[in-house]
């Protein structure tokens, strides 16, 4: 097994103020950036904050940025750096800091309380919801989120406009959003709620310029942008900027009056 | 979207007091700004190239082909192409270039459609210029205003952008004359025809307004086979729209510059049979 001594720079801090402070590490073969982390707690740095549980890319709490990337700690691998590489590890960079590489993420528990939960079926018990697998696929891909918050992180609407925070849900909660509306059992529209207005008038989709970083981010691969945020977009297309649509609507509304 | 003439608006992104003070604006160490860099100058390469050739209304027929930027010709002012696509629907009194009549339709096509959208926000609008890279702008209200409001209207163009695409299938059929127009005849233009038809329509089919009206506004996959079926091919697609988008934009551009080329009598085609 292979040794080497790695350069590491760590944001130490909290919001008073910190800095980036270096350390000389020993690095081992298929290390992880957040065994390293841990060897500085370990042998320099006892009070170094880090948030981790797993360290198996499923729970979604070591997440920070790795040279400037937000990335899980725990799944990104020591051999993508060469040896002679400055490592920079800091907090991400869209969320309040609470001290070093933790971070403040409740605006994402205050987006996702925004959601309205998904509308049992009207007629049907627990236990009787039937399903075709092929109906469920989409909102399925969307379920494989782990809720890590990267692509809330890197997503330059939040990110870079601090005060688009009370008007944007963010990538995450709008592909929530489309989970639910492309559901087949989800019974929103017979409760009365239209989930694509909502997205469109309560959780800021037109904010989404599609560039895509949300989808570059994501650990669990998936496609964000192209499956949940532009059908998404789309369906808001089908309810007001349709003229067919709207004129369809109005016969509609006509010759029911 | 920014723009940049707002009053003065406190900066806040990632040095908002609450966040860690890290002074870059980014961290990243690779080279995050050669993609939107090369974006920037492939579009900016084909807006100059399809400007002077939309404006010179000149050089776009070499018997038996016609530059898809001239086709359909709309105006009385074109080049009479033996069964070819002249279509005068605006008479005599258009004095300008014919193409600007055509052009507009795909040019709204592609200017709304959701990867070039990302290109041109990434290249020329750095908002942003790459992921975890702040943007230079104060501030950012997206697509919900005018004029990106309109963005919303790709769909429209994707049904514009059709019977263009069946125009130039027929143009490519006609590119099986010679130029005597006599039919069973095969030139380096025709096969230029062809895969540039094939690219165009893996383009137009793989949008995702297609997509969307194909089958992704359906709930019930399983009520509707053939609409699945058809959803999941154009998805095969779409997961290749960036590809195909570039593709088809360099093969439209050579097309034309391939017809440029023989109705300036740079060279002669050659013939295959």
């Amino acid at each position: 097994m292979s040794t080497y001594e790695a350069r590491f720079r760590v944001w130490r801090g909290d919001q008073d103020g910190g800095g980036l402070a270096d350390f000389s590490v020993e690095v081992h073969d298929g290390e992880v950036v957040l065994d390293i982390i841990h060897r500085l707690q370990a042998t320099q740095a006892p009070d170094l904050a880090v948030r981790w549980n797993c360290k198996a890319g499923k729970c979604g709490s070591c997440s920070a940025e790795v040279n400037g990337r937000p990335r899980l700690l725990c799944m990104t691998r020591m051999s993508v750096f060469t040896p002679e590489e400055t490592i920079t590890v800091t907090p991400l960079r869209a969320f309040p800091v609470v001290r070093d590489l933790v971070t403040d993420v409740s605006f994402n528990y205050t987006q996702a309380r925004r959601v309205p939960s998904f509308a049992p079926p009207p007629g049907l018990a627990a236990g009787e919801y039937r399903m075709q697998q092929m109906d469920v696929d989409r909102s399925q891909e969307f379920r494989k989120c782990i809720e890590c918050f990267l692509c809330q992180d890197t997503c330059h609407v939040v990110r870079d406009h601090e005060e688009n925070k009370t008007a944007f849900a963010g990538p995450r909660f709008l592909m929530r959003v489309a989970e639910l509306d492309m559901h087949p059992l989800d019974a929103a529209a017979e409760a009365g709620l239209d989930r694509k207005a909502a997205a469109q008038e309560e959780h800021g989709l037109g904010y989404c310029n599609i560039t895509k970083c949300c989808t570059e981010v994501c650990p669990e691969n998936i496609k964000i942008t192209d499956n949940a945020l532009i059908p998404l977009k789309e369906r808001a297309v089908d309810r007001k900027y349709d003229p067919l649509v709207w004129l369809g609507s109005k016969i509609r509304r006509r010759s029911g009056s | 979207m920014a723009t940049g003439t707002e009053p003065p608006h406190i900066h806040t992104g990632v040095h908002d007091p609450s966040r860690a003070a890290i002074g870059p604006r980014h961290l990243r160490t690779d080279r995050w700004w050669l993609a939107p860099a090369l974006t920037a100058a492939g579009l900016l390469a084909f807006i100059v190239y399809s400007t002077w050739r939309a404006f010179a209304n000149a050089d776009y027929y070499a018997a038996p082909y016609v530059s898809p930027f001239y086709s359909p010709c709309l105006a009385e002012n074109c080049v009479p192409m033996k069964a070819g696509p002249n279509w005068e629907i605006f008479g005599s009194w258009w004095g300008l270039s014919p193409a600007l009549l055509i052009l507009v339709f795909p040019l709204g096509f592609r200017l709304t459609c959701y990867y070039y959208r990302k290109a041109y926000y990434r290249g020329f609008w750095a908002s942003p210029p790459a992921c975890a890279v702040a943007e230079p702008h104060r501030k950012y209200t997206g697509e919900t205003r005018f004029p990106l409001i309109l963005q919303n209207i790709h769909r429209y163009f994707f049904y514009a952008a059709l019977p263009v695409a069946v125009i130039l299938t027929y143009d490519t059929v006609l590119a099986f004359r010679d130029e005597d127009y006599a039919w069973g005849h095969m030139g380096l233009g025709t096969l230029v025809f062809l895969i540039n038809i094939v690219l165009i329509w893996a383009y137009t089919l793989s949008c995702h307004s297609c997509r969307h009206i194909i089958g992704g506004r359906l709930r019930h996959f399983s009520k509707h086979p053939v609409r699945y079926r058809l959803w999941g091919w154009v998805g095969r697609l779409n997961e290749r729209h960036m590809l195909l988008a570039w593709s088809s934009l360099i093969s439209v551009a050579l097309a034309d510059f391939y017809v440029y080329l023989l109705a300036t009598g740079a060279f002669d085609d050659p013939r295959f049979f």
